[in-house]
């Protein structure tokens, strides 16, 4: 099952560069590991020590964002596309985790 | 602030126009803060299509764009070949730099972190910065297309760096 895979560009170097991948999985969570197969340390700058997707990730299964479909449970199809791009967000005033953040991902 | 002469070196061009409307979402915003992005096409650096945003937060003191219409925006912006020249946010109580939380989730390296502070009523600050690798570093703000507007109440102030206005006519 081939799912194309949309990179930002903070974590192309994990990718040789490419804006858009290959992997295969039913789920995110397959998906993630065969990532991280054919491209070595990706999957933990998606993926917290906990196993849960990282707060300054977001992941999109086509329109949606997989926050609303499992996360790490939802569900692919052939030909669905899983878009990645690093969360904006921010303000005077720590709202969320800030340990690591952004530089994580890079 | 050391090492600051030579990040100056680096400039954010902007439009009059496009900055006043930063400052009007901003200030319509107030006490909540306003988050926005300001389009231009790949490679040009020159922000040309503002584009104000949802702050899904809705907080005083923290903003989050809204995932989906993220999404939407940024497929539109490739759709168009165009890239997020500025990223903008605003702080309602507090100076306009970069906080902790802003420089963990910078994930655009490429992008112009604009910092606009309505703490003031008055006045309003703008900067500018570069956040790369968890490093922030100011740059100049130099508006272009200015007009002397006498009934303008709103004055700006672009915080420790210097700043250029040219008051010119685009033919």
């Amino acid at each position: 099952m081939a799912i194309e895979v949309r990179v930002p560009t903070i974590l192309r170097s994990y990718t040789d560069g490419q804006r858009a991948v290959e992997a295969a999985g039913d789920t995110i969570a397959e998906l993630l590991t065969d990532l991280d197969a054919k491209f070595p340390g990706l999957r933990a700058r998606l993926i917290t020590d906990d196993g849960a997707l990282h707060r300054f990730v977001n992941v999109y299964v086509n329109d949606e964002d997989v926050r609303f479909l499992g996360a790490l449970d939802a569900k692919l199809g052939d030909g669905d596309t899983v878009t990645i791009l690093p969360a904006v967000a921010g303000g005077a005033v720590a709202g969320g985790a800030v340990a690591g953040g952004a530089a994580a991902l890079s | 602030m050391d090492d600051s002469a030579g990040s100056l070196e680096r400039v954010l061009t902007i439009d009059a126009a496009i900055l006043e409307a930063i400052v009007a979402h901003a200030r319509r915003d107030h006490p909540d803060e306003a988050c926005g992005v300001v389009a231009g096409p790949v490679g040009s650096d020159e922000p040309a299509r503002h584009i104000p945003m949802e702050n899904a937060a809705r907080s005083m003191t923290f903003y989050e764009f809204d995932s989906r219409e993220y999404l939407r925006v940024w497929r539109e912006m490739d759709d168009l070949d165009e890239e997020a020249v500025i990223i903008y946010h605003s702080h309602t109580a507090t100076e306009a730099y970069p906080s902790r939380t802003d420089i963990s989730f910078a994930g655009w390296p490429q992008s112009h972190y604009l910092l606009v502070s309505t703490r003031e009523p008055e006045v309003t600050e703008i900067r500018s910065f570069r956040i790369v690798d968890g490093t922030v570093s100011e740059e100049q703000v130099r508006v272009v297309n200015a007009t002397v507007d006498s009934m303008a109440v709103q004055s700006y102030m672009f915080g420790q760096s210097p700043a250029t206005v040219d008051y010119e006519c685009r033919a």
